[in-house]
């Protein structure tokens, strides 16, 4: 098989599906944090602790279902967290983002200890088990597309823009992004309205984190391995746009997919295309900042600004 | 200026108090004594000769970053990329040094292999900051990227050949470009790690917080971190201020591979002194600005991670990451409520009659 049929297979788009899933659920809660006006970094810490969550409670209870749960209630939390040192206590969210990465790759690391006594994976667990078996190419997409982590990552992508385009919320909270101190003199509770957002952001990356662990059926110390940093790179290249953040992900994982083909090949390879995520960011925040194509749009105007 | 003092000394003490009780917090819920665990990380760290050079060993390259972290905070500049031109100034001394013959003078190896740390570390620093001279990029943004691109660059080299065949490592620097430990003068010291480039270090410390403000270059810096605006009135031109504190502050944190790949190891692997960087931001929160407070904080930050390894028995020393996360959160929560219970303080009836 030809480099370029093997690049466009069915297996391959299989695999760029599944790989999406983690991109697309953090840089949906990057987009909902960001667009009320919280800068979150912390989303690599999120997707971390919320993968560590849904498998502990997965393999507490049994049920894979109890388990993304979980994952999307601890990212929660750290968003709930985030937002209540940023907005409450006016701490940097630079300063706290990067606590709360530190305070979650070292914290997984104890639950890890404390719940399994190892340092480096939980024990495996069952995830979702449904649809065509077989290792086919075709079987692999059926798989991917009918897997419940993939249809709620959608399904969040759709939400999130529905939410933020035609709700009262959605317009609160983007009016909260774009003019704190205009939000707040039209009687909007700002502060209030961005630890709501950022809290739901931080689920939707804990759904993230969950969709990382069940993919790999356990928790693997440090496995979100700068996906994290990805869907943010991702949620700036979109310009802070639900729908086009989705594909923006899609794309990047199309590269996790092409880097998990070359599998023989030399690692510098892999290192090349692992670091091509990172330096579209850099071309896209260099075109955003001299706003040349209408493709690229601004970062909310009151980002990182408080109402006072 | 007293009431700042005092707020400034709220914030650490705040900062301190809170790790400490997240460490004891963490150890009971091990079922360990907290008083007995602080008793074996002191024991651990500074209770012996070889466990105090531990502590320098792993406080040098922290320090380090700490100063090119605070040289960017004093020009408003959050430089998270420390990590990132710390990996980039690795690689390059790693394979200058190799290539150096082994013949080569330490007088002439050790400030050619510093140069070229700074150099590498500046230029890969120089990217964001002519992203946000030029563009109006944000730094914050633009280096979390460069430090993911060295990381991936880091595998890249070793890849392409600097990698000594067969291993993940590259091969061993001159014999004249690496810095002798301190075991060499210090008997005592005997078995740790911690080597000259501590006095690099504190070089460049003293030279960040005593000499660097009284340049013009360094004085502007700041003044632009206190105010861009009336900066732009006064015609410094902030854009180049803002990409100069950058690229210094790059060229601060390269340094940073001195200790690691200069003093510790003599030659590069992957994952050399990861997480130097992060740490240092640390370091320059909690050190505020000052010589001491830089020195102590990278000691501290130094003590817990060594620290950690001597309760790994009992306690996982990851813990150690955790205590960290509460002190860098504290000090800025600390300080920002300080900041503003100062700004709801009554002025002075003279301040208050000079405001328009």
């Amino acid at each position: 098989m030809s480099a370029l049929a093997a690049i466009f297979s069915a297996s391959m788009l299989a695999q760029t599906l599944g790989a999406s899933v983690p991109y697309i659920c953090a840089a949906q809660g990057g987009v909902v944090s960001e667009r009320s006006g919280v800068v979150n970094i912390a989303l690599e810490g999120t997707l971390l602790s919320g993968a560590l969550a849904a498998v502990a409670v997965a393999h507490a209870t049994g049920s894979a279902l109890l388990g993304v749960l979980g994952g999307a209630v601890a990212g929660g939390a750290i968003g709930m967290l985030h937002a209540l040192l940023v907005v409450k206590g006016r701490i940097d969210a630079i300063v706290s983002g990067i606590a709360l990465n530190l305070a979650a790759a070292g914290g997984t690391r104890v639950v890890l200890r404390a719940l399994y006594d190892s340092s480096s994976n939980s024990p495996s667990i069952e995830g979702f088990r449904f649809g065509a078996t077989g290792a086919g190419g075709g079987a692999m997409l059926v798989r991917a597309v009918a897997s419940p982590l993939f249809i709620a990552s959608v399904a969040a992508s759709i939400a999130v823009m529905f939410v933020l385009a035609r709700t009262r919320f959605g317009l609160r909270l983007r009016a909260c992004g774009e003019s704190p101190f205009a939000a707040a003199s039209a009687g909007v509770d700002v502060d209030r309205t961005r630890v709501a957002a950022v809290c739901l952001g931080g689920a939707l990356a804990g759904l993230g984190g969950a969709a990382l662990s069940f993919e790999q059926h356990q928790f693997q110390s440090g496995m979100s391995g700068g996906r994290g940093f990805i869907a943010l790179a991702a949620v700036i290249v979109a310009g802070w746009r639900p729908g086009r953040a989705a594909l923006a992900c899609v794309a990047f994982a199309a590269l996790d997919a092409l880097e998990g083909s070359l599998q023989g090949e030399s690692r510098a390879l892999h290192d090349v295309v692992a670091m091509l995520p990172y330096a579209a960011t850099l071309f896209a925040l260099a075109a955003l900042s001299l706003r040349k194509g209408a493709w690229v749009a601004a970062p909310p105007a009151g980002l990182g600004r408080h109402p006072d | 200026m007293k009431r700042e003092h005092e707020a400034e000394a709220l914030s650490v003490v705040t900062g301190l108090a809170a790790g400490w009780l997240a460490f004891a917090v963490i150890v009971w819920l091990h079922g360990e004594s907290p008083r007995e665990m602080a008793g074996l990380l002191v024991g651990g760290t500074w209770g012996t000769a070889y466990g105090a050079g531990q502590v320098i060993f792993k406080a040098t390259p922290i320090l380090f970053c700490g100063i090119a972290v605070h040289i960017g905070l004093r020009a408003g500049l959050f430089n998270i990329g420390a990590e990132g031109q710390m990996t980039i100034a690795s690689l390059v001394i790693a394979a200058v040094g190799a290539s150096l013959g082994a013949s080569t003078p330490a007088l002439l190896a050790v400030p050619l292999m510093l140069g070229c740390a700074a150099i590498a570390g500046a230029l890969w620093a120089a990217v964001p900051a002519l992203l946000r001279a030029k563009l109006g990029a944000h730094e914050v943004i633009s280096t979390i990227m460069t430090n993911r691109i060295a990381d991936a660059l880091v595998g890249v080299a070793l890849g392409l050949g600097l990698a000594e065949k067969g291993t993940v490592r590259s091969a061993d620097i001159a014999k004249g470009a690496r810095l002798p430990r301190l075991e060499a003068f210090l008997p005592s010291l005997r078995g740790s790690a911690a080597n000259t480039s501590v006095f690099v270090a504190l070089v460049v410390l003293l030279l960040a917080t005593v000499l660097w403000p009284r340049s013009r270059a360094g004085r502007e810096q700041w003044l632009v971190g206190l105010n861009p605006v009336a900066c732009a009135a006064e015609k410094i031109s902030v854009p180049r201020r803002l990409a100069e504190a950058l690229i210094v502050s790059g060229a601060v944190a390269g340094l940073a591979s001195a200790a690691t790949v200069m003093g510790y190891k003599g030659y590069y692997e992957g994952g050399l002194g990861a997480g130097a960087g992060f740490t240092g931001l640390a370091v320059a929160l909690l050190g505020r600005g000052r010589t001491s407070g830089l020195i102590l904080a990278a000691l501290l930050f130094g003590t817990l991670d060594q620290g950690g390894l001597a309760l790994n028995a009992h306690i996982p020393r990851e813990s150690m990451q955790v205590v960290q996360a509460v002190v860098i959160v504290a000090v800025a929560l600390g300080d920002a409520r300080v900041r503003a219970f100062m700004a709801r303080m009554p002025r002075p009836a003279a301040a208050a009659k000079a405001q328009p």
